[in-house]
């Protein structure tokens, strides 16, 4: 039994778009510590979206492969969360420029480990042979992931007036994109209903356990969630992704078939 | 049955002294990389299962792999298995001495590979009592975790606070 391919681009997506935006740290964190933290994280994310394009890749065939779903795919044909393809900085009219906000990256890396835990223990059971053993594999990476995440998000929070007011602002911009783990898409509901996948829905108490005793113990107040719900596991897109594409696929695009 | 070996047997001799590209005093069988080595429809298959998912050491050890075989004129393919997911605690006793005179200290028992939500979600609380690495060189249980994340993927930065020594710690996996 295989999971839909979307389904498999979904997940795969959100690793690939999640690494690709930590990996700007590379080079550029606050602290050497944490330069090369964050680039260990998305060395795990892009690893394990290599695992799943692979896996969707030989179910798709004509000449899929790892390289062409992530350098020849185009924004409408990415499945990730909206989260995930944010800028690590606050919210900017047009083409505004800012600094990286490293309490950005803290509060997303850990709204999306908090959930990937959850996700991850439970695909482990996926009719989907080879997505359990991606999951299995997955899941101790995103154990770290979360770890990690956490202990800044305390840090942070339960730090100086600054980094609280950094690391509250982030929250309140961030949390309300997490509504879209709770809705579901035609792919996550062909893979339930066919054992490869999981219902999310009944995640979210747990994804709210987690989330609630890592906010009391950092001290930051949980914003209401509303209004807005991301649509981009289903291709609709904020317009963040596309200069992540740009980066990400203009060397592949320029030299289609190069190896190191 | 015969006196002479058969292409595996051999095969797993040649393979049997290859080590991590990254961490060169341990063999890859020891690590638990390196998992079978069988007759398939298409001819010898050497299988090995990635540690991290992104670890950037796995096509080195495809190539290592095959160059070794290569050197007794047999050829292989080398097909990457994922399940059961490679685990630290698949490390022998020895494999773990020989990591510590590297410098390295290794990895406790893997506690969390139970399954299960519950055992998902807790994490040590700030100021709780982490597990205790020791020092490498001096064995000193006086230590601090530096970085959750260290040079490679697989490990953490440690220093030791009595003789002052930074060292890794292979995290459990």
């Amino acid at each position: 039994m295989n999971a839909p391919v979307d389904y498999l681009l979904h997940l795969a997506d959100n690793a690939l778009i999640l690494g690709q935006r930590n990996a700007e740290w590379c080079g550029h964190g606050p602290i050497l510590e944490e330069d090369i933290a964050l680039s260990n994280n998305s060395l795990d994310l892009i690893g394990q979206a290599r695992l799943l394009y692979q896996h969707a890749a030989e179910q798709m065939g004509q000449g899929a492969t790892e390289d062409t779903l992530a350098y020849f795919r185009d924004v409408p044909d990415f499945r990730n969360y909206t989260l995930c393809e944010l800028p690590h900085m606050p919210l900017m009219a047009a083409t505004s420029a800012g600094d990286r906000d490293f309490a950005m990256t803290i509060v997303r890396n850990f709204l999306y480990s908090s959930l990937m835990v959850l996700v991850w223990d439970q695909l482990q059971n996926s009719k989907d042979a080879q997505l359990a053993a991606i999951a299995a594999k997955s899941l101790k990476e995103v154990r770290y992931h979360l770890r990690h995440s956490r202990d800044w998000l305390v840090r942070l929070g339960d730090g100086s007036e600054v980094s609280h007011a950094k690391a509250q602002a982030a929250l309140d911009q961030l949390l309300p994109y997490t509504q879209e783990f709770w809705t579901t898409s035609p792919q996550e509901s062909a893979a339930l209903a066919n054992g490869t996948g999981i219902d999310m829905a009944a995640l979210q108490s747990d994804w709210n356990q987690i989330v609630d005793e890592a906010l009391q113990e950092a001290t930051l107040q949980r914003p209401a969630a509303g209004g807005f719900v991301p649509t981009g596991k289903q291709g609709i897109h904020s317009e963040h992704l596309g200069f992540v594409l740009a980066e990400m696929q203009s060397l592949a695009r320029q030299h289609p078939g190069a190896t190191w | 049955m015969t006196a002479t070996l058969t292409r595996a047997e051999q095969a797993w001799q040649l393979l049997e002294g290859l080590s991590d590209p990254e961490i060169p005093v341990i063999t890859l069988r020891e690590l638990g990389i390196l998992r079978d080595v069988r007759e398939g429809a298409q001819g010898l298959e050497v299988v090995i299962t990635p540690t991290y998912s992104g670890c950037p050491a796995m096509g080195q050890i495809e190539d290592d792999v095959k160059a070794a075989l290569a050197t007794a004129g047999l050829q292989a393919s080398v097909v990457t298995q994922l399940a059961p997911a490679w685990t630290t605690d698949w490390m022998t006793d020895a494999a773990r001495d020989k990591l510590r005179a590297y410098g390295i200290a290794p990895p406790h028992a893997c506690a969390s590979a139970s399954t299960g939500s519950a055992n998902v979600v807790q994490f040590a609380a700030r100021g709780a009592k982490a597990e205790v690495v020791h020092c490498p060189q001096c064995g000193s249980a006086n230590t601090t975790e530096t970085s959750h994340f260290g040079s490679t993927a697989c490990k953490a930065l440690y220093r030791c606070l009595d003789c002052m020594e930074p060292f890794d710690y292979f995290k459990p996996y």
